[in-house]
Parts: C-alpha cells; structure tokens; sequence
C-alpha cells in the first residue's frame, strides 16, 4: 500500500480519483439523507463507508451506481459522470447490494449466463469467466443447482461471483457480510483480499461492523447524519486519538470525574453510559496511581478495564454514540451479554 | 447489440419460469376445461341460444379470458422481481430502461400466447370448427391482443410497489374486462348502456375477431375485421408507450 501511495502521489495530475463525489446531496422530504458529500477514491483502494444503520451509507452507494438520482451535486465514477453517462458508469461497476437481488427461480449458472448478457460480456470469453469466478468464490460443483437450496452464504458467494463476471473497475459491496456467520465472515473477507490483489479493482464497501472496516479497508470515511465526520487510514484514526482509555465502572461517576479532572492526573475524563473513560497516554502506568487516588477519596470501584483504541473508539469520538449499543436497542439481557464481551 | 443481447436474455427468463411451473401449466389446461364444460354446458341447455352451439359461441371468447388473465398475472411478475430483489440487478445493468421494458414484455406475451395456444384444441372436445388456416388467421389477432394486455399488465407493476392492489386489479380490470367484452353473451341483445361499455373495451374487439374467424358464417360480427384489426392495434401500440413511459421512471 505504501507504495502505491507514492506511486498515486507522483502520478497524481495523470491518474484522476476513480470515484469524486461533488456536494453530493440527497433528501427525502425534509430528511438529508446524504448532506454535500465531496471526497474522491483512489485507484486500488479498498475504502469504507463507515456509519450506523440510517446514516446514509447504501443512499449514497445507490447514487454512485446510478439506481438513484442525487438531489443535488454529482459525481464521476471511472470519469463519467453519474447523471449524464448513468450507461457508461454502470458498464465500470459491479454491484453486491445489501438485499439479496439474485432470481431464485434459476439456477446459479443461469444467473450469472443472465448477467454476462445483461453486460454484454464476449460470448466467446463468457463461459471461461463463468467458471473462473466460480472457482473463487468455491461454487463450481453447486452451479448448476437451484437457488434454493443454496445457504445464506453461498447465495452472497454467488452475488460477488456475478459482480465480477464484466470485470469492472469499482466493485461496491454494500454490507458484504451481513447475516453471514463468523466462519463465513472470515471466508468473505479472505474474497476482498484476493480480489484487490489480483484484479486492477477499486473496492468500495459499507458496513458497521468496526472490525471488518480496521482489518480490509486502506481508508474508511465515518458517515453521521449524511456527512463525512472523519476521513483518513484506520491507523492514522486510531492513532489521533491519543492513546489508551481506561473505562472505570463506579456509581459515583461524576465523583470520580471530578476527582480526575482536579488533581491534574488526566485533562480528559468523561461520563459515558455511567462509566468513566479516561484518555491517557500510558494507561498500565496510569492505572495504579487511579486506583490509590479513588481509594483514598473512598470512591468504590465496580471494575476497570483497559482499551488500546480500535475503530469502534474513533466512532465514538467523532460521532459521540456508541455503534454498539445501537446495535442492542433490544433486550437489556443482550445489552449486558455486549458489556461483557468487551471486557476482555 | 448489446441492448438486444440484454431484450433476449429478460425474454428467455420469462419463458423458462413459465415452462417450469408445473402447477401454472396445470392450471393452463384444467380452468378452460372447466368453463367450457361445466360452465358451457350448463348455460347451453338453460339459456338456449339459437343458430348455434354455445359451447362453440364461448369458445374464442374463453381463449381470450385465459390470455387476459395471464397477461395481467404475468405484467404482475415485475412486483415480484422487486419484492425479490431481482429487479434491482436488471435495474442496475447498462440496459436501457426501454429495453428492459421489452424484453419483459416479449417474455410475458410469449407466455400468454402459449397459454392461448394450448386451449385452441380443446375445440375438438366441444366438436368446434378448427383447422391449421384458421388457427393461422387467430394468431395475429391473438398477439394484438396479447402485447396490449401485457402492457396493462407492466404499467400496472410499474406503478404498483406491493402486492396490495393486487386484488383491485381482479376486480377493476380483469372481471370488467372479460365480462364487458362478451366473452359469454352475445352484445347484440343487451341494452344499449351496457353495449356502450363493452365497445369502450378493447377486448371485444379480439373476442369479435376471434369468432370472425373461428366461427365462420354463423356468426354475425359486431364488426367488420378492419375495424377489429384497427382498435386492437392501435390499442397495443397506446399501452406499449404508457408501458413504457411508466418504466423507466421507475427508480
């Protein structure tokens, strides 16, 4: 990756973006879906959009592969314009949308003969391709099986399979891994590393999930209330957060915090959801002399733990809500479960 | 070339779903059977039409009450690619919107012919006259017929989101239909109100046409060829465009 930066940066004037949004914009009555969103993509990047549910992600992936017409603003995917050459632009794209869009009346090899003449592939090559993306995503001894008897899994195997088939420039997986179980997480995650490899692509992909966009993506741009609120490499992200936090459990949070703050052993102490998250520097050296500090104060501590900040921290930072808990808006039962998977 | 390539590949995904849905087949042979004999049969000795057979009156009017239905469940079809997700791939594709337009259409109205096919021999059970000529003669009628229903059929999917309405079509278009375009009474003794609505349905004039020619001289036309050929024609190429323009503001 380090390289091709270099590479983009010395050819910068000669190679344009492959994708460059200008104020995109898109409302729904009064809602801003997505809110004059410019940014622009490299050639061979692997960049994703980061946000919860609603937050305008699969809005603005509809109008970059042209199935929705943007409010206001544009933007050229692979040079073209997105409302002008909507045929060219979707001639360079391949799309795995986040709802199953695959005929389940037919049978796997059928669908993708289906979209080889949908994308005119050459007649000549169509049957070489067919296969060779059916090797990739393992599907080949299940082609010419009906859909139906197809998993979850295999059905989004299939989906990759047929977006690959016209060998476009930019391939959009809008949650590629939804639904799917961990084992085939994992499966889908080692496709998108093969395929950023071996093909000349550009990979654009939306999730919440924070581990699958720390671990695939070169960029991720986190998306809340349809603008962009932070732009750059999971790394540089992680790294401008300044450090460890250290989350302390007490029912005297507040207490705390102004024990914190004054005696000056962290600028940056904060109540969230009754815990208080401290940023420091060095937390394991940190640690000890809080501990004494609240014991002296005689402020009881329910339990501590330590977090070198991941993705999920930069969410929090730049957006202020916790993607985690949102995804529990359920059963407080399932809120506890989460609270005690983090503590590891 | 490639918009052609995209037209036959929609239209062979129509008639391979339609080949292989054992109970629509089923469905296809059994329900004409049903009004022609039960239905036929029991009219024939109870409402005694004189000159001829009423089974043999019903008969073109039956043939084209199996197409309109087809029609209308197969326009229908589009709901279904989008509740599905299908559509959104076609959607998606370098396709035109027009062209996407027709090769769901050629697909459904090959659909609809063969279901209207598959009825013409049951005209030997009701010892109708038929013959490889005037089965020849009904085809291009039939097709009129055929892409003008469809085109109902799509503008109504295209308008439509969910499968809600579908019932309002049963009963606003289907049923009016076939029942206004007098499948099963002759229009020449029903009053002059009634005969005014049938003549607004384009159906009668197929249902016309078609007893023109598979009747022969027992029957007496509403009207003549040309003007059934003309309404039917004019009528497809209507909803053709409706059809079309309805599509592609599809997002």
């Amino acid at each position: 990756m380090e390289k091709g930066c270099n590479y983009n940066a010395y050819f910068g004037v000669l190679m344009p973006p492959i994708i460059e949004t200008f104020d995109l914009t898109k409302e729904f009555g009064t809602n801003i879906a997505v809110d004059h969103i410019s940014l622009s993509i490299e050639k061979g990047e692997v960049f994703g959009l980061l946000g919860p549910n609603g937050a305008g992600k699969t809005t603005m992936l509809s109008m970059l592969c042209t199935i929705m017409k943007p409010t206001s603003g544009t933007a050229q995917v692979n040079s073209y314009d997105i409302i002008r050459h909507n045929a060219q632009v979707r001639q360079s794209i391949g799309i795995v949308f986040q709802d199953p869009s695959i005929d389940v009346d037919m049978t796997g090899r059928e669908n993708l003969q289906m979209h080889a003449d949908l994308y005119d592939v050459p007649v000549s090559e169509q049957d070489v391709r067919i296969k060779s993306v059916l090797e990739l995503v393992e599907l080949v001894d299940r082609a010419d099986d009906f859909l139906p008897t197809y998993s979850g899994g295999m059905r989004r195997r299939l989906e990759i399979a047929r977006g690959l088939l016209h060998y476009p420039r930019v391939l959009f997986l809008d949650e590629p891994t939804i639904g799917l179980d961990p084992q085939s997480r994992e499966h889908m995650w080692d496709y998108i590393r093969i395929l950023r490899k071996r093909e000349d692509m550009t990979i654009i992909l939306t999730t919440h999930y924070m581990e699958e966009a720390d671990r695939l993506c070169d960029r991720v741009a986190i998306i809340d209330h349809g603008k962009i609120v932070a732009l750059d490499r999971p790394s540089i992200l992680k790294q401008g957060l300044g450090g460890d936090t250290v989350i302390l459990g007490t029912k005297e949070s507040e207490a705390l915090q102004g024990l914190l703050a004054g005696n000056g052993m962290s600028e940056k102490a904060e109540v969230h959801n009754g815990e208080v998250r401290v940023t420091v520097a060095n937390a394991n050296i940190l640690l000890p002399r809080i501990m004494e500090a609240a014991a002296a104060a005689e402020i009881y501590i329910d339990y501590v733990y330590l977090n070198h900040p991941d993705m999920n921290d930069v969410f929090i930072h730049y957006t202020g809500r916790d993607l985690r808990h949102e995804e529990a808006k359920a059963p407080m039962g399932k809120m506890a479960m989460m609270r005690r998977r983090r503590v590891r | 070339m490639s918009e052609v390539r995209g037209i036959y590949t929609l239209w062979l995904r129509e008639v391979k779903k339609f080949l292989r849905e054992k109970p629509r087949l089923l469905n296809a042979f059994v329900q004409p059977l049903l009004w022609l004999f039960i239905f036929g049969t029991g009219m024939r000795f109870s409402a005694g039409m004189t000159g001829y057979n009423y089974q043999e009156f019903i008969f073109p009017g039956l043939v084209c009450q199996a197409m309109l239905f087809t029609a209308m469940f197969m326009g229908i079809s589009v709901i279904w690619d989008r509740e599905f997700g299908f559509l959104k791939e076609i959607l998606v594709s370098p396709v035109s919107r027009s062209s996407i337009f027709l090769g769901k259409m050629l697909g459904a109205s090959t659909d609809v012919m063969l279901q209207g096919i598959i009825i013409i021999p049951f005209a030997y059970l009701i010892g109708a006259r038929v013959s490889l000529l005037i089965f020849l003669e009904a085809l291009p009628i039939m097709l009129l017929i055929t892409a003008g229903l469809v085109c109902i059929g799509l503008t109504f999917a295209s308008v439509m989101k969910s499968f809600e309405g579908f019932g309002l079509i049963q009963t606003f278009i289907n049923l009016p239909m076939f029942f206004l375009s007098g499948a099963l009474f002759p229009l020449t003794s029903v009053p002059e109100w009634l005969r005014w609505f049938s003549f607004c349905n384009p159906l009668t004039y197929g249902v016309d046409a078609m007893r023109t020619v598979m009747m022969g001289n027992v029957f007496v036309p509403l009207f003549p060829m040309y003007i059934d050929m003309a309404v039917l024609l004019g009528f497809a190429v209507f909803m053709f465009c409706v059809g079309t323009w309805a599509f592609s503001r599809t997002e």
